[in-house]
């Protein structure tokens, strides 16, 4: 039996601990010991970007990292999207962007989109569409052929925008 | 009815009701957790086609968190074979076309032999996902290889290896059909040509893959069986059948589903299996099925091989087809001629063609089943007449939309009668539509014309544009029926419950803009309640573009019978006559006197048994009715794509200028949501015209198993689409709508193709196969 690890992270802003076997993904620990199915598993290779989460303020795939690599860091999922926004809504402007533009049908790669699009968002508050497309490129979604994707992308940078 | 009727059908409302899938709120069958839960994984054939000798599970029995494992031999005679897959067929199109059909019954686990790559062949239970997976590689399988069956045209032979030692020959399913006389059609035409298509294999590969969590609910004794299905009603019956149970004691729930797009339409191994092992444990199990299993284990589509004679006259009129094709059928046929048949049913297209021969061959290989996918047998047909078509302008140096246009069945000649069956086995009829005028709005919004001149000028200067089009018709909304219970609750809520099960497509938002234009209530106040076996008896699901026709029409319906017992009831609360009520705004109210009312709240709160019971004498307890829309048959959507390339002749690099679809499904409900399919279907059509192909080497190894070698479209190569639409409203049901779900993957393929082939006019390249990756473009520009 392969001996486990303590870890403690913060998520979503709560500090967290787990006492996991050195094998756990990342994403498994938050699903499956945190209870946060938001952070879906499409593929566990870390192409379909599904699973991506905010890693020390970056984007990373879920599926790629180790538990025992997110000791002592700090991780937002989808769950702790809004609380980023820091104005009380139970919606963050992006996933309201989403929600305007229906950016999502299924629901399965979006978490991992939302997520990307908020890094993108932090660092490009103008993003062209070109640029949208091109940040995007590494989540795949199987229901929106992406074109409403991109309209809530655009959206959301146009009300952050506003409001910052 | 008031006036607040058709006041949200037709609006684009926002998806408010699925809105949890943006906090992660949603829950699919991976997210389920029950208490002592254990997991299952499964052993899959590493072999194409072997012969079983042993299976030693004895090392991975005693390893440690092991619950059990279980072989072929020791669900042999608990767990009853899969029924046949013609099954599903109806009489009158069994009647009808005659088909030859020989299908194997498949086991859950095989026992002798396998017959493709992923073929389950054990199952373990474990206490987590990683000891069950650890156990696997403790089992081991004593194999005798066996040639492989790859190819279908090889696999035709005679005496070729025979993938099911049992069959006389590999041949599955086989039909024909005839209309008019080919032959003379042939003999007689001023021009005839003869050509091969192929439309390969690839995937649905929907985001979430296929899971089963099975657990049997204490007090009551049920067996309660969450999957990633389209099809609850079906799983919950098979399920019954395979493990003799009644059915009763049998719940299916398909949660939230991550994507189905067809090969969740049917019953697999896993669904009957992990609810066997939760019966035998007395534990809640849980499988979940990993990428790489979903690449070996679930269906795969289309894999079709036409040989086309295809006769036409000088002004590109055709005059006959004969078109022979192979179907790739993989090791098994889970849903009978479906596919093969829906392509002879739509190769006709939207065109008055006299005289017609299709003959369609399912051959079994030992590749991995192949089953529906968005589409079913369609994009194929498409693919095939519309290249035709493009071959008659070629030949005769017309433009293609010309010759289209010459060959259209003419709105003034609906309904039009195509001469054949559908499989639902009534005679196929075009209900409506205005194809010329479909394809017109196309052209238009695309700028046809000046496409052409833009074409002429970077010709001149060696650069290669083509334009594209594909036209199709789709038999949508097909039966065999599907339902809705409509309740009134005591807050005065409209509760509807149906079999049918959406993946995506927003069902909880239509179903409550139809329910509130019926009921004079606002969608906010429609609850939907789909996906589980226990809120309706009776179920097919969702596929086909169906649901939106049968569960709309079964909603009208159920909702007109409830209205009569709900104005009775207000008649009678209100001392009113019944024909001076009206409905709106949640309550019925005396015409012209609003404040003379009850509301819909009230009047459940009524209509309960007993002591606080207000019903007058003949009404029963309950605001309830429950109705099974049987449509007459299907009814025809159209459309028209036009797809804008540009390819680069010295590397055969595609790149998708422009696309634009002319959509025409009857009366549209929520147009937002509609574009959101057009574009969704459309983006699995352009996966499928360049980038997405199933490869399997002659060993039958699969060599496209990840998303790394299995590519689908990304943000940067699907560009925008532009949608336009056309409302001609279907005659067959109540609310005039057709189905759209698959419409969008439908012409991709084609309208690309004719695209690659316009655009290398010049060069006169051939191309008669898909996908059009970069070396394939350059081996049609250097076959020439």
């Amino acid at each position: 039996m392969i001996s486990k690890r303590p870890i403690k992270l913060i998520v979503n802003g709560k500090p967290c601990e787990g006492f996991v076997e050195p094998r756990l993904s990342l994403a498994d620990f938050l699903r499956d010991h945190l209870g946060l199915t938001g952070t879906h598993l499409g593929c566990e290779q870390g192409i379909c970007g599904s699973c991506t989460i905010l890693f020390n303020g970056e984007t990373v795939r879920s599926c790629l990292l180790l538990a025992v690599q997110a000791n002592r860091g700090e991780v937002v999922t989808v769950e702790g999207l809004a609380g980023l926004a820091k104005d009380g809504e139970p919606l963050h402007p992006i996933q309201q962007g989403f929600l305007e533009q229906l950016g999502f049908q299924c629901g399965f790669c979006t978490p991992g989109f939302l997520m990307t699009v908020y890094e993108l968002l932090s660092e490009k508050p103008s993003p062209s569409e070109a640029e949208i497309r091109e940040h995007l490129s590494g989540n795949l979604c199987r229901c929106t052929g992406y074109q409403n994707i991109v309209a809530a992308v655009l959206w959301a940078a146009e009300h952050l925008r506003k409001t910052s | 009815m008031a006036d607040t009727s058709t006041s949200f059908i037709g609006r684009s409302l926002k998806p408010h009701k699925t809105s949890r899938f943006l906090t992660g709120g949603g829950i699919y069958v991976g997210d389920i957790r029950l208490p002592n839960m254990l997991h299952a994984a499964l052993l899959r054939s590493t072999r194409a086609h072997a012969r079983i000798h042993n299976i030693d599970v004895r090392e991975a029995l005693q390893m440690n968190g092991v619950a059990g494992v279980w072989t072929g031999r020791d669900i042999e005679n608990r767990i009853a074979l899969f029924p046949e897959s013609f099954e599903i067929h109806p009489g009158p199109w069994l009647e009808g076309v005659k088909p030859v059909l020989q299908g194997p019954r498949p086991a859950a686990l095989v026992i002798e032999k396998v017959h493709y790559v992923g073929e389950p062949l054990a199952i373990v239970v474990a206490e987590d996902r990683h000891r069950a997976e650890d156990a696997l590689d403790l089992i081991d399988v004593d194999y005798e290889e066996l040639p492989v069956v790859a190819d279908p045209n090889e696999a035709l032979k005679v005496g070729a290896t025979l993938v099911h030692d049992k069959s006389k020959d590999n041949v599955v399913f086989s039909f024909e059909v005839n209309k008019g006389n080919i032959d003379q059609g042939l003999r007689d035409a001023p021009y005839t040509l003869r050509e091969r298509f192929r439309h390969h294999r690839y995937c649905a590969a929907p985001l979430e893959g296929r899971g089963v969590v099975a657990w049997v609910e204490p007090k009551t004794n049920i067996l309660t069986v969450w999957s990633s299905t389209q099809m609850p009603h079906l799983v919950r019956r098979q399920i019954a059948a395979q493990l003799n149970l009644p059915e009763e004691t049998v719940r299916v729930i398909a949660p939230d589903i991550g994507g189905g797009f067809g090969p969740k339409v049917f019953v697999y191994p896993e669904e009957i299996l992990v609810p066997f092992v939760a019966l035998q444990l007395g534990r809640p199990v849980k499988w979940i099925e990993d990428r790489r299993e979903h690449f070996i284990s679930t269906a795969h589509g289309r894999d079709q091989i036409h040989d086309v004679e295809l006769a036409f006259d000088e002004t590109g009129r055709i005059l006959g087809l004969r078109d022979r094709f192979v179907l790739d059928n993989g090791a098994y046929n889970p849903m009978g001629l479906t596919d093969a048949y829906n392509t002879a049913a739509h190769l006709q297209g939207p065109y008055k063609i006299p005289s017609l021969s299709v003959s369609g061959t399912c051959v079994s290989t030992n590749k991995v089943p192949n089953a529906p996918y968005r589409g079913a047998g369609r994009p194929e047909a498409v693919f095939v007449i519309e290249r035709c078509v493009d071959l008659i302008a070629a030949k005769l140096n017309l433009d293609p939309a010309e010759v289209r246009r010459r060959n259209f069945v003419q709105p003034e000649e609906m309904p039009y009668r195509v001469g054949i069956l559908y499989r639902d086995g009534e005679s196929i009829c075009y209900d409506s539509g205005n194809f010329p005028e479909t394809l017109a709005r196309a052209l238009k919004a695309a700028g046809y014309e000046e496409l052409r001149q833009q074409q002429e000028n970077l010709r001149e200067r060696g650069r290669y544009l083509g334009i594209g089009i594909g036209c199709y018709v789709e038999g949508t909304g097909v039966g065999s029926y599907e339902g809705a219970k409509v309740r009134i609750d005591s807050s005065g809520q409209i509760v509807i419950a149906t079999g049918a099960t959406g993946h995506g497509q927003g069902h909880e938002t239509i179903f409550a803009q139809i329910a509130a234009d019926l009921w004079g209530v606002s969608p906010e106040d429609v609850r939907l309640v789909e996906g589980d076996t226990a809120s309706i008896a009776f179920g097919c699901g969702t596929f086909g573009s169906r649901s939106t026709v049968n569960v709309g029409s079964a909603l009208f319906e159920a909702s007109a019978r409830l209205r009569e017992k709900v104005l009775q009831l207000a008649a009678h609360l209100l001392e009113a006559n019944r024909d001076d009520l009206e409905l709106g705004n949640g309550k019925v109210f005396v015409r012209g006197m609003t404040q003379r009312s009850v509301s819909l709240s009230e009047l459940a709160r009524a209509a309960v048994p007993g002591w606080a019971s207000k019903l007058p004498a003949g009404l029963e307890p309950g605001l309830e009715e429950t109705f099974y829309f049987v449509p007459a048959t299907v009814t025809w959507a159209n459309a028209a794509h036009v797809a804008v390339i540009e390819v680069d002749r010295d590397t055969g690099e595609i790149k998708l200028r422009d696309y634009v679809v002319c959509h025409d499904a009857g009366k549209l409900i929520n147009p937002l949501l509609v574009e959101g399919q057009i574009h969704g279907g459309v983006a699995q059509g352009i996966g499928a015209a360049l980038y997405e192909e199933i490869c399997y080497d002659p060993d039958g190894q699969l060599l496209s198993g990840n998303f790394m070698d299995y590519l689908l479209p990304g943000s940067t190569e699907v560009p925008k689409i532009k949608t336009v639409h056309l409302e001609s409203a279907s005659p067959l049901n109540p609310l005039g709508i057709k189905g759209l779900g698959e419409g969008g993957a439908i012409a991709p393929p084609a309208a690309i193709a004719n695209a690659l082939a316009d655009a290398l006019r010049p060069l006169a390249a051939q191309v008669n196969e898909i996908p059009l990756s970069p070396i394939r473009v350059l081996e049609f520009i250097t076959r020439t």
